[in-house]
């Protein structure tokens, strides 16, 4: 058991240090000249060479990477080019905002994912299963900025009863500061749940097919009873895994939605500074979504690790 | 162990023949004239199916949108026009005009053409791409599988918008930057599914017979294997081809997609969306709408295929 979160562990860091080295690919080595892009095509080529050298882009492939790495691992993050301010020094509020959205939508759309699987499972092959299924895939395959207009036009402009932007007035309390995320956090939760609730359907329909269930419901246990002792416990585990691969997307869509309600979260830092071509502040914010969607698997792998006897008790992977 | 394998040669190998034709029914062998029976009740099936019409209409509609749009468009998308800018849809223009006096309809129907465009080329350099690394991993296994593992990973640790905004911000946004970046990227997904489906194959009985034939990797791989792995393919490339449109709307919609003035659903979402506080809605909605309805007609045929072959 420790062994296997042990290597759990281990291949998270590899995945780490490969997703930097795409970062770093990314960032650092395609857009080609650095010092062109910061100078702008009248700059002297000579003023060019200068701050390639100044900024390390000259030197190769390898000593730049690991001088990126080093440098990141110390908690530098780099110089904004656009701020000329140091990337760090900037960066959290709006990694707080964002998760302030993030946490808002996964608080509604987890509960009411995993219901809407069970329902639909318990309800397998009639009308409230197919159309539960089939609008909730339908939504989770839809972009959110289109939703979101959609919503923004039905219950912004339409009904009027939400506001436009994702941003309250300042100084607003937190009831108020959450009306305002109410449509922001709608197309986050309607991607997330197809996946959530195909997974809760999934389980719940394996466990009611299983012998123990089979075996609790002829001993004449009340059927609310199986499925709440019987039923859910074994039919949830699988589904803790996707919530947490999902946390990584949400976090992915927060770029899209941000945009759309002009919300000064991690996504609107991200697309400013590809627009500005501000690498390192992009590279730092992508980053941040990297970690913390390598963070979110590992904990479902760890938990699925704890939760479910067969792993822990039997010999690891 | 010979004897139980001598059986299967004669049918694997004629199948071979025909897949080597290009055509699945064209040897006259009984294996083969079963698989064409099967396939021909499966396509009645996929034609009969409610789904799958309702999608196959849609995307008909828009794939004629794509190529005659501007033909039947009741005006030209990109005139601007600054006595007619920001009207409510009337009956002179259906879906009302945009901040620039453009024709939303119009937009509407010619700026099918770039997302129509790029979508299936990419899904499909995905799909040839994804199936050849699939095929060497699930069929190679060892050191090579383990490493295209862990960078399949790496770039799956992003969300695919993510990892595609990265790479097109690096190289600069063009209608080729699109389609080589969504490819490889899906290229990746693919290969995950293509090998799954190859490692079921591994163990079965006329691999073993290819093996003692001493047939090449190349032919194993793409003769003896791919044939019976298409159908998860073809299931895997409609479910990509959706994503894709997914993608690269998105990608118009932050401004690294399609670029200005060509009309672009997600382009003109991110230019409008800034005037629905204003209460100009039809010039955001509309494009919004056509996105959700392409998508969701390649779902419904996705979903009708994938209905049809799982059986």
């Amino acid at each position: 058991m420790l062994l296997y979160v042990l290597k759990r562990i281990g291949l998270a860091l590899i995945t780490l240090v490969l997703l930097s080295m795409i970062i770093f690919f990314a960032g650092q080595v395609l857009p080609g000249n650095a010092g062109r892009a910061i100078l702008g095509p009248f700059a002297s080529q000579q003023a060019v060479i200068t701050l390639d050298h100044k900024l390390g882009v000259d030197r190769s492939l390898i000593v730049q990477y690991w001088s990126w790495a080093t440098r990141i691992l110390h908690g530098n993050l780099g110089t904004s080019y656009q701020q000329q301010a140091p990337v760090s020094s900037f960066i959290f509020p709006y990694i707080g905002r964002s998760l302030k959205l993030a946490a808002f939508a996964f608080v509604i759309v987890v509960p009411l994912s995993i219901l809407g699987g069970i329902i639909a499972a318990l309800n397998r092959g009639n009308v409230v299963d197919r159309v539960l299924s089939t609008t909730s895939l339908s939504l989770s395959t839809v972009p959110e900025f289109v939703s979101g207009v959609v919503l923004i036009v039905l219950f912004a402009l339409g009904l009027k009863v939400l506001p436009v932007s994702a941003n309250a007035p300042p100084g607003s309390s937190f009831l108020i500061q959450l009306k305002y995320l109410i449509l922001p956090a709608i197309p986050l939760v309607f991607i997330l749940f197809g996946y959530i609730a195909r997974m809760a359907r999934a389980g719940t329909v394996e466990a009611l097919d299983s012998d123990y269930v089979r075996t609790a419901t002829l001993k004449g246990l009340p059927r609310w009873v199986v499925i709440r002792r019987h039923v859910l416990r074994n039919s949830l585990l699988p589904t803790i895994t996707v919530i947490a691969t999902q946390t990584g997307y949400l976090i992915g869509g927060l770029v899209v939605v941000e945009k759309l309600f002009v919300y000064p979260g991690i996504g609107t830092l991200i697309i400013t500074a590809a627009t500005d071509k501000d690498f390192p502040t992009l590279e730092a914010g992508v980053l941040f979504i990297g970690i913390v969607y390598l963070a979110a698997t590992l904990i479902a792998d760890i938990l699925y690790t704890v939760l479910n006897p067969r792993i822990r008790l039997g010999s690891a992977e | 162990m010979t004897a139980g394998i001598d059986p299967v040669v004669p049918p694997v190998d004629a199948e071979a023949a025909s897949a080597a034709e290009g055509s699945p029914t064209g040897a006259a062998g009984a294996l083969d004239v079963s698989v064409g029976r099967v396939r021909r009740e499966q396509l009645h099936q996929l034609i009969r199916s409610k789904a799958f019409i309702v999608g196959s209409v849609i995307l008909l509609w828009w794939i004629v949108c794509a190529i005659f749009g501007p033909l039947f468009a009741p005006y030209n998308a990109t005139a601007a026009n600054i006595v007619s800018t920001q009207l409510a849809p009337a009956a002179a223009h259906w879906f009302g005009t945009n901040d620039v006096g453009e024709d939303v309809l119009s937009r509407v129907i010619v700026g099918a053409r770039d997302i129509l465009e790029i979508a299936p080329l990419a899904t499909l350099l995905g799909t040839v791409l994804g199936t050849t690394i699939g095929l060497a991993q699930g069929y190679l296994r060892g050191a090579f599988d383990m490493l295209v593992g862990r960078i399949v990973d790496a770039a799956l640790s992003l969300p695919i918008v993510i990892v595609a905004f990265l790479f097109v911000v690096a190289v600069g946004p063009s209608t080729l930057t699109l389609i080589v970046v969504i490819g490889f990227v899906f290229s990746l997904i693919i290969a995950r599914t293509v090998r799954t489906a190859v490692l079921q194959e591994r163990e079965l009985d006329y691999l073993a017979a290819a093996r003692l034939r001493d047939e090449s990797v190349l032919h194993v791989m793409y003769i003896e294997i791919l044939p019976n792995v298409l159908g998860p393919i073809l299931v895997e490339f409609t479910v990509r081809l959706g994503y894709a449109i997914f993608t690269i709307a998105t990608l118009s919609f932050l401004g690294f997609g399609v670029q200005l003035p060509t009309p672009d659903w997600g382009a003109d979402i991110a230019i409008n969306s800034n005037y629905l506080a204003a209460g100009y809605w039809w010039e955001t909605l509309f494009p919004a709408l056509a996105i959700a309805s392409l998508i969701i007609a390649i779902n419904l045929i996705g979903d009708s295929i994938e209905a049809v072959l799982v059986q």
